[in-house]
């Protein structure tokens, strides 16, 4: 190998360091995809208790707590539902990408993934928090638009600490939960194109690009 | 040319010892050790030297009642290893 090349290699090998060293990157894509696949089925559920359709305007009145046609089953049902896609979702992207980092032979829990993490939780249980507050108030409208923009948020936020497409998705996330909270009627669909479509097609784009 | 390059980072190991720290506030020697898989006195004969040269700096403590050495980046060394680098790429432009 020649002095020129070997140099090259150098710099090559201090480059990937730089990048391992500051940033989780074993962030799995098909993890993406199935909480994706969670969601939408966590909403498809939710249409069919409801009995509404995604596209009429019903949603905003049929969800309000306060209206007597909102049963006590029917709020614990959407609690329990959503409860049941946060778990499934979490436990999913964090068991995928531990497998995934045994596989790349990179360590799952260093200082990049901490920063990762902290700094994902940060607006997400600012966010949780605002939520429980409007479920205890009554006003279940603001939860699709809520959990969008501050799952958006945290994404944004976190973006400096894995691989790069997060921050788009974040974005995307924002700009739905503003929608959603514009237009409460489509708040469910608003969620269902966010944390189910755009996380599947997210999820495979991630999958694609980093699987070498 | 050659005579910019830093004989003091003329090595693979202390190369991945300072590009890491460079990008991390503080580094801990098993997350090094880990990161460039070299054997424990390999490495901590590189961070005695990148030490005497004080381009890194030391800081020993007990989480609970484990020690835990951790390194992090001088001024000094920021400034040599950025000079190195430069160093490098300019060398590598000349070759091409």
């Amino acid at each position: 190998m020649s002095k020129e090349q070997e140099q090259i290699n150098a710099i090559q090998d201090m480059r990937k360091l730089m990048e391992r060293s500051s940033r989780f990157l074993s962030l799995s894509g098909l993890s993406g995809v199935a909480i994706g696949v969670f969601a939408l089925m966590g909403v498809a559920a939710l249409y069919l208790k409801l009995d509404i359709h995604p596209l009429r305007k019903e949603y905003q009145t049929i969800i309000d707590a306060t209206s007597p046609s909102m049963s006590d089953e029917t709020f614990q049902f959407i609690m329990l539902d959503a409860l049941l896609v946060l778990i499934a979702s979490l436990a999913a992207g964090t068991i995928m990408s531990i497998n995934r980092s045994k596989k790349l032979n990179l360590p799952s829990w260093d200082g990049a993934a901490k920063r990762l993490v902290i700094n994902l939780m940060i607006p997400l249980t600012s966010g949780g928090f605002l939520c429980l507050i409007f479920i205890q108030k009554g006003q279940l409208e603001m939860l699709a638009p809520l959990t969008l923009i501050f799952y958006g948020l945290a994404l944004v936020n976190a973006s400096k600490y894995t691989v790069d497409e997060i921050r788009n998705l974040g974005i995307l996330q924002i700009i739905l939960g503003l929608l959603a909270a514009w237009q409460p009627d489509f708040g469910l669909l608003c969620w269902a194109i966010g944390f189910g479509i755009l996380h599947i097609g997210y999820g495979l784009f991630i999958h694609t690009k980093h699987q070498s | 040319m050659i005579g910019e390059l830093n004989k003091a980072f003329e090595s693979r190991v202390r190369l991945g010892i300072m590009s890491i720290l460079m990008v991390n506030d503080s580094v801990d020697f098993l997350t090094l050790k880990e990161m460039l898989q070299v054997t424990d006195g390999n490495i901590a004969s590189h961070l005695t030297a990148l030490e005497k040269h004080q381009y890194i700096e030391v800081k020993k403590q007990f989480i609970g009642k484990k020690p835990n050495t951790s390194y992090s980046v001088t001024a000094l060394g920021k400034k040599a290893f950025t000079e190195h680098l430069d160093a490098l790429e300019k060398l590598i432009k000349i070759s091409n």
